[in-house]
């Protein structure tokens, strides 16, 4: 969503006066307020959505749930905000939301021109081709003079641009605004190739009513690293949203599940255990304390959502409508870029 | 005069009259004067009549032969019925339609206030209605009483968070501030634009300009984000709040135009009795000009009252889940991710209903103050 930039830095420069004048820290204020303020997108099949009780779901969702067991050990003492591609920013850097979990891609101007700090990566996703079976494309590079589905204004336009350009083919774009007006067009027949990020690729055709005669094509065009983000301006804040994601991350590669949690810790301590998890689970060592919470606030957070890879089974996994593999976003250890850093 | 003996019948009393031809009354008639009345009515009407026939079926069978009711998933609704509506959807998601995020157990707090609501109108829109006098009274404290019920007070009523507020709620709630507030301040706006007092009437054509210069969804992005800059840190000024205002503001200066439109048609002669008669500036007004005023401008103000209406959706660009902004997140959720119509359809009706309404109503209130005009 590059053209949102000019508008958000303006209002973040007029936001830098309002955000030195607030002294006390992010921390503070949470636990104070006794919730969690935290973004969300107004509805993304995954991601965040609303289910028959009232209540919010979705693997950001789960983000700030996490977050606020950690901080203020209550996993529904988060105030949720829906922000949309036009707000969300701006939520942000005037304080309404403490952090933002909104599929957001990780980019050189946000991260330095926006004053945000992201704190990892929550999801790796990358801009693919979704086509009628019928059409009999394998590849890509086989989509020459295709009228292609495309939003607006985001920078899955500029990436299409780019690819075709690339690979000295032509095609034909037919705008849309919205996720759902391209699928209505998609199915309808207006394009022939609908392109976004291939999370959004996998949720739409769940949607259909007979999602075997798409496929999606194998290519993956570019690089979009989804993560939380935080104002720059409060490294403690920074540091523990970011260490709450990392260790949902950690647990998963530890074997450290919601259910477990608690037999983990304990048995942690016994001669030749791994110190890691010790350490993580609040057993050993005063790490809470250099955060300014305790010591088992990374077990809280474990215990309230579950690891990463249980997070993501149950709200994007193959057992799920969406039914995405972990590709990217398996562990390092299985081929996969989740590499967090040592708990030590 | 003796009577004539040669006339052998004399019709005492006048016969009476024969019916009216056939072709010239009843539904017949109708059809032929409205419907067939000449070559290119006629094939407009077959055309109409083709069009209607090869669309109702489908629609018909669409909407409600074919439709599920009642299910618990999308996948649920396309096995019962393959080619029907899955209004499953709505009835499940019902709550949150009307509600929003309210909680459960306190719901019975809005409806009190929605039929509150239609208590504090009555004696607005209906003359007729017994002990007008202390009715009134009550609609002059209604928004209290709707604040303290909506929001609570913190003493007897649990007080709800603003961002809890979604759905119809909070299209009523944006709807009926900005139309009744809009009315009376847009009276003082256009007052004002034709004041004499070159100071006041500086503010307000100022005013009026500037809000008619500038989109409401500028004004609403303002008061979600810009607001936020402005005001000292840690200040909490409510979103909906901030909205309100924003509305409110907006359809006043549309009204205060209509209003001076209705101003402008009374004849000087109108103004100038009041003068002569003695009256003060705010008795002229209120005896003489705004009742002769705002009785032509009715058509223009239900106008602008509808049109606020249905802009009220618009806050679902800054994120507040009005009903049009609550389908997103519940399109997101993979039970029934892939219904689109159903939603929208459901969201159209209502709106119909309520600005239907409406308009029905200023065009009984015409009919009523024209009884007495001689034309």
């Amino acid at each position: 969503m590059k053209s949102n930039i000019l508008p958000v830095a303006l209002s973040a420069a007029f936001g830098l006066a309002a955000m030195t004048a607030a002294s006390a820290s992010t921390l503070e204020e949470v636990k104070e307020r006794g919730t969690l303020n935290c973004g969300v997108s107004t509805g993304l099949a995954g991601f965040s959505q609303i289910d028959d009780a009232g209540d919010w779901q979705g693997f950001d969702v789960a983000v700030c749930r996490a977050v606020a067991a950690a901080v203020l050990d209550d996993p529904s003492a988060v105030q949720f905000v829906p922000t949309t591609g036009k707000t969300r920013f701006t939520a942000l850097a005037s304080g309404e939301i403490d952090m933002l979990a909104r599929n957001t891609t990780w980019t050189f101007s946000r991260d330095a021109d926006l004053k945000f700090t992201f704190i990892g990566v929550n999801y790796y996703d990358g801009q693919g081709f979704m086509v009628p079976k019928e059409l009999g494309v394998e590849s890509a590079k086989e989509l020459d003079g295709a009228t292609v589905c495309i939003q607006t204004g985001t920078t899955t336009e500029l990436n299409l641009a780019d690819y075709f350009r690339k690979n000295n083919m032509s095609y034909e774009p037919v705008p849309i605004e919205t996720n759902t007006e391209a699928r209505q067009n998609y199915l309808a027949g207006a394009c022939d190739v609908y392109t976004t990020d291939a999370s959004g690729l996998a949720a739409s055709r769940s949607s259909f009513e007979n999602p075997a005669d798409h496929v999606i094509l194998p290519e993956i065009i570019s690089k979009e690293p989804l993560g939380p983000l935080v104002r720059h301006g409060d490294n403690e804040w920074e540091d523990i949203v970011r260490w709450t994601l990392n260790s949902l991350i950690i647990a998963e590669e530890k074997g450290i599940t919601a259910a477990n949690a608690d037999e983990k810790k304990a048995a942690s301590t016994a001669p030749g255990a791994d110190t890691e998890i010790a350490r993580l689970l609040g057993a050993e060592g005063e790490y809470g304390a250099m955060v300014g919470l305790d010591n088992e606030f990374a077990l809280r957070a474990i215990k309230a959502v579950g690891n990463y890879g249980e997070l993501f089974s149950q709200n994007l996994g193959e057992d799920t409508k969406i039914g995405l593999a972990r590709g990217l976003n398996a562990q390092w250890t299985d081929g996969g870029l989740l590499y967090a850093p040592p708990f030590r | 005069m003796t009577k004539d003996s040669s006339i052998a019948f004399v019709l005492k009393e006048p016969k009476e009259a024969e019916p009216a031809p056939i072709a010239t009354t009843g539904a017949l008639a109708w059809t032929r004067e409205n419907l067939f009345s000449s070559r290119l009515n006629t094939a407009l009407t077959i055309l109409s009549l083709l069009f209607l026939a090869w669309m109702i079926p489908g629609l018909v069978q669409w909407t409600f032969v074919d439709a599920v009711w009642f299910a618990n998933s999308i996948d649920e609704c396309r096995q019962l019925s393959p080619g029907g509506a899955c209004w499953a959807v709505i009835t499940a998601r019902f709550d949150q339609f009307m509600f929003g995020f309210y909680p459960e157990e306190l719901r019975w707090r809005p409806v009190l206030a929605f039929v509150l609501l239609g208590v504090a109108l009555l004696p607005v829109l209906w003359d007729a209605v017994p002990a007008r006098k202390q009715l009134f009274f009550f609609s002059a404290i209604y928004p209290l009483v709707a604040f303290a019920l909506l929001w609570g007070d913190g003493f007897i009523f649990e007080r709800v968070n603003s961002s809890d507020f979604g759905g119809f709620l909070l299209t009523m709630i944006i709807g009926v501030t900005g139309i009744s507030f809009s009315l009376p301040i847009g009276v003082l706006l256009a007052l004002g634009r034709n004041s004499n007092l070159p100071f006041i009437k500086l503010i307000c054509v100022t005013f009026i300009e500037f809000i008619r210069g500038v989109p409401l969804i500028t004004l609403l992005f303002v008061a979600s984000t810009l607001l936020n800059y402005l005001l000292p840190p840690g200040t909490n000024f409510d979103i909906i709040l901030r909205v309100l205002i924003m509305v409110t503001l907006f359809a006043s200066a549309y009204m205060a135009e209509v209003i001076r439109g209705g101003l402008a048609a009374l004849s000087k002669g109108q103004y100038e009795a009041a003068d002569a008669l003695g009256l003060t500036y705010w008795q002229s007004m209120y005896l003489i000009i705004l009742p002769q005023a705002l009785k032509i401008s009715i058509p223009g103000i239900v106008n602008t009252f509808i049109g606020l209406f249905k802009d009220t959706t618009l806050v679902s660009v800054i994120g507040l889940l009005d009903p049009l902004g609550i389908i997103q997140p519940i399109l997101a959720d993979s039970t029934w991710n892939g219904l689109v119509v159903e939603l929208y359809a459901f969201v159209g009706l209502v709106f119909f209903v309520f600005c239907f309404a409406m308009s029905r109503y200023s065009m009984y209130l015409e009919r009523k103050l024209s009884a007495g005009d001689r034309h």
